[in-house]
């Protein structure tokens, strides 16, 4: 590899923060894919995966092979511990991959081996060499199994601890979205949409001019060690009633749970951006929604314009709640949840970096699932089988709960 | 056959115990419960028979033991049935109204719940019982009587439950073979709904959840009529299970501490502690985690409400049960379990009581017995119609028909 300190020339000092955009796995990559515009053009570009294909295939101007001979370039097999092995191991590659940059944002899939395993250190990683680490992330669909979700989820809370902040998009939530017909193509493609959207509201909001400027400092006080779990969304509406339509669609906006994430929310970034003829009157009236909406949150705002928009008005908003004692955001544990996040809101203390985290993983030795699990008593009984859960074997288990 | 008889029994063969009840129906129709009895079941797995021997010596049992204490010979039962292969689900017959003045006649009303009732089935399924929800006459919504109405065409709606023939038949053979008539076969979750939901519970709407050892029976009513129902194979023995396999004890002993330790939710106090096990001697053999326990029995129970919960959002009814949810069966004992399935259905959730009935307290309170004395309750308003006598229960209108009796013969 070559010489780790001329992975990125170094940014020129204009004022503006200096993105590095790394891809993770091969969801990451995939979405970095279609990240490939001229709108991004000051942003730089990295990959990174464990399996040698899937990088070639990459779009982005650096591509970082994790490897171990042991492994034979075949990727992490969907263990995130291997991914994460191999992670702590170049870690110090990681960290001057992230140099100079003042914004990293990590997109990946969370679920499998690379995206979950190695996201989380290179939120680290990235956050030891000085950036602020805003991670976009999807949760698999709940077809994928329970393995998957369980994995995504633990990535997860470790990518929170990690990174000053995660915007996470739980995929079954696009689910009910799409129409029944829609391809599996169609399908990623609006689930990566919606992230790709939040990572451009993001980055319009860094680096267009503004009328009333979103400093890069607002961002990262917003964010910054909130450890939070983030929701946005991303609207745009033309035309002459294009402000009170975006309100309209922000308040059923299915990723702010129709407006709910707005209210539970503690602080709130808007960003408008229009043509040259956007009004005060416009922004006031959005603001007024958003500002009535959540009634406990700090509200950020900004405004900026932008001549290629034409008459299209479009509204990113970033909702930010403190960690609360509830962190599972899986579609079937929401419904549930709602009352335990309100009851339990005690907060965690913002503690700066020093928190633990959690000791560097080791690679661990490998057991094919080979041991059965024993039924007990119903080993010879027919199985109760229920939308393909064999329901005799214990809870504990099939959930993946540590008994020890 | 004794039709006319005032002793109604009824007979639940469940996983854990068999149980009966015997009632007494008086000149009035009113229901008193005068005995019950029980043993401990041997031969059922999953609500399902796995040896026929000791299911019948079980059953001798518990047959004596009742008629001992009601002081009555008991020669037909109500048999309650469950099971994994039971399922239920609703469905609409259509009849064209022919008649030249256009007025529904009582074999308009006949046809068209004919018609409900075919319906496609697995060959090896049955009916077990088709009950009539509501009438729709020309597209007008609720009608419960539509006799002497005007109208071109009439619809009904239908809850039908059915399983496995064979199944159900060995069950029935079973109780044959100790010279114990059938008069009747019952979907467990009916009756224990019929035991403990009053008739204005069941127009507000109501959930029943049976946990029994095997089986947990759940069922829906709404507007005075059954909307839902289902059999989820899992129960009492699964929590002891999973405790065996958990904590790495006999089933036995699990079972023990099951019912010794055993919460729905686990509590603060737990936490750290341990729970040592002795043998007869007083020797320490092993110390277990009570928080693990806590945790094992929680999980399991929660998934079981989650998957009733998913079932009733599937099927659009968490929005009728305003009368809110109600638990029995003997896991129902299990401290923390009202709360627990509070946190999950999101209303209110209380144990139930077999409260339409009289006679013995004893047995009313007692969870275990819902779904027996429901039996019983079954029995009397069939006798009570088929006497002629005014229905006063407007719950099952009259519509719970015991289609199984036509099989009947064939053992």
């Amino acid at each position: 590899m070559e010489n780790q300190n001329q992975l990125f020339e170094t940014p020129e000092n204009s004022g503006q923060p200096s993105v590095r955009i790394i891809a993770v796995g091969n969801a990451g990559d995939a979405l970095l894919g279609a990240l490939g515009t001229p709108e991004f053009a000051g942003a730089e570009f990295a990959a990174i995966n464990t399996d040698a294909a899937a990088l070639v295939a990459s779009s982005a101007k650096v591509k970082i092979h994790l490897e171990n001979k042991l492994f034979r370039g075949l990727g992490s097999g969907g263990d995130p511990e291997r991914g994460k092995a191999l992670a702590e191991e170049q870690f110090s590659m990681l960290k001057s991959a992230c140099e100079g940059a003042s914004v990293v944002f990590i997109l990946a899939g969370l679920g499998g081996g690379a995206g979950s395993g190695i996201s989380p250190v290179l939120a680290k990683a990235a956050h030891e060499a000085g950036a602020l680490v805003l991670a976009f992330v999807t949760l698999p669909f709940e077809c994928e199994g329970n393995r998957r979700e369980a994995q995504a989820q633990t990535a997860l809370e470790q990518l929170k601890s990690a990174a000053d902040g995660v915007i996470c998009l739980p995929s079954q939530k696009i689910f009910k979205l799409i129409d029944e017909n829609s391809t599996l193509v169609e399908t990623f493609r609006v689930t990566g949409g919606f992230l790709i959207e939040g990572v451009r509201g993001v980055w319009s909001l860094l680096t267009r001019p503004g009328l009333i400027q979103v400093h890069f400092s607002d961002l990262c006080a917003l964010i910054r060690d909130r450890h939070a779990e983030n929701a946005f969304a991303f609207v745009e509406a033309s035309g002459p009633g294009r402000a009170r339509e975006v309100v309209e669609k922000i308040l059923n906006h299915p990723l702010l749970d129709e407006g709910r994430a707005l209210a539970e929310s503690d602080a709130v970034l808007v960003s408008l951006t229009a043509g040259k003829d956007l009004t005060m009157s416009e922004i006031n009236r959005v603001m007024e929604q958003v500002k009535r909406q959540c009634v406990h949150a700090q509200i950020v705002m900004g405004a900026a314009a932008d001549a290629g928009l034409q008459d299209k008005l479009c509204v990113t908003i970033i909702a930010a709640r403190q960690n609360a004692a509830v962190t599972s955001v899986t579609p079937r544990a929401e419904s549930h949840s709602v009352t335990a996040t309100t009851t339990h809101s005690h907060r965690e203390p913002a503690l700066p970096r020093q928190r633990k985290r959690g000791a560097v993983a080791k690679a661990v030795q490998g057991q094919l699932p080979l041991t059965i699990v024993s039924k007990g008593r119903f080993d010879k009984s027919e199985p109760t089988l229920h939308r393909g859960e064999d329901l005799d074997i214990p809870t504990f288990i099939r959930r993946g709960v540590a008994m020890n | 056959m004794f039709d006319d008889s005032n002793i109604i029994a009824g007979l639940e063969i469940g996983t854990s115990k068999i149980c009966v009840v015997v009632g007494e129906q008086n000149a009035d129709g009113a229901l008193n419960i005068i005995g019950l009895g029980q043993s401990r079941s041997r031969g059922v797995r999953k609500g399902e028979i796995i040896n026929p021997e000791q299911v019948e010596e079980d059953l001798r049992g518990a047959i004596f033991e009742a008629e001992q204490m009601a002081d009555v010979e008991i020669r037909s039962v109500y048999l309650g049935v469950s099971g994994g292969h039971i399922r239920g689900f609703n469905n609409r017959g259509v009849h064209p109204v022919v008649s030249a003045d256009r007025e529904i006649s009582q074999d308009d009303v006949d046809d068209v719940v004919k018609n409900a009732k075919a319906i496609n089935l697995p060959a090896e399924n049955t009916v077990i019982h088709a009950v009539r929800q509501h009438f729709f006459v020309d597209g007008q919504d609720g009608v419960t009587q539509p006799v002497g109405m005007l109208g071109a065409r009439l619809e009904v709606d239908m809850h039908v439950i059915h399983g496995h023939a064979n199944r159900l038949q060995n069950i029935v053979r079973l109780v044959r073979a100790t010279s114990l008539e059938v008069d009747d076969v019952v979907f467990n979750g009916i009756a224990t709904a019929l035991a403990l939901l009053t008739n204005e519970q069941k127009e507000l709407g109501a959930l029943v959840i049976d946990i029994g050892g095997g089986t947990t029976e759940f069922v829906v009513y709404s507007d005075g009529v059954i909307r839902h129902s289902g059999v989820l194979a899992v129960g009492g023995d699964h929590i002891s299970n999973d405790l065996a396999y958990g904590l790495k004890v006999p089933l036995t002993r699990a079972e023990k501490l099951k019912l010794e330790y055993g919460t729905a939710l686990p509590t603060a106090t737990a936490k750290g502690q341990t729970i040592s096990i002795t043998n007869d001697l007083g020797l320490e053999l092993k110390r277990l985690n009570h928080e693990h326990l806590q945790k094992i029995m929680s999980l399991r129970l929660e998934e079981l409400f989650q998957l009733i919960a998913q079932d009733l959002e599937q099927a659009g009814l968490t929005d009728y049960l305003r009368a809110g949810v109600f638990i029995c069966g003997g896991s129902s004992r299990v401290p923390g379990i009202v709360q627990l399935a509070e946190n999950v259905f999101q209303m209110n959730v209380a144990p139930g009581h077999a409260s339409a009935v009289s006679g013995l307290t004893t047995a009313l309170d007692q969870p275990e017995f819902a779904t027996a004395i429901g039996l019983v309750k079954f029995g009397s308003l069939k006798n009570r119609r088929r006497a002629g006598r005014a229905s006063i229960m407007g719950g099952i209108k009259g519509g719970i028909k015991g289609v199984f009796n036509k099989m009947l013969p064939r053992s």
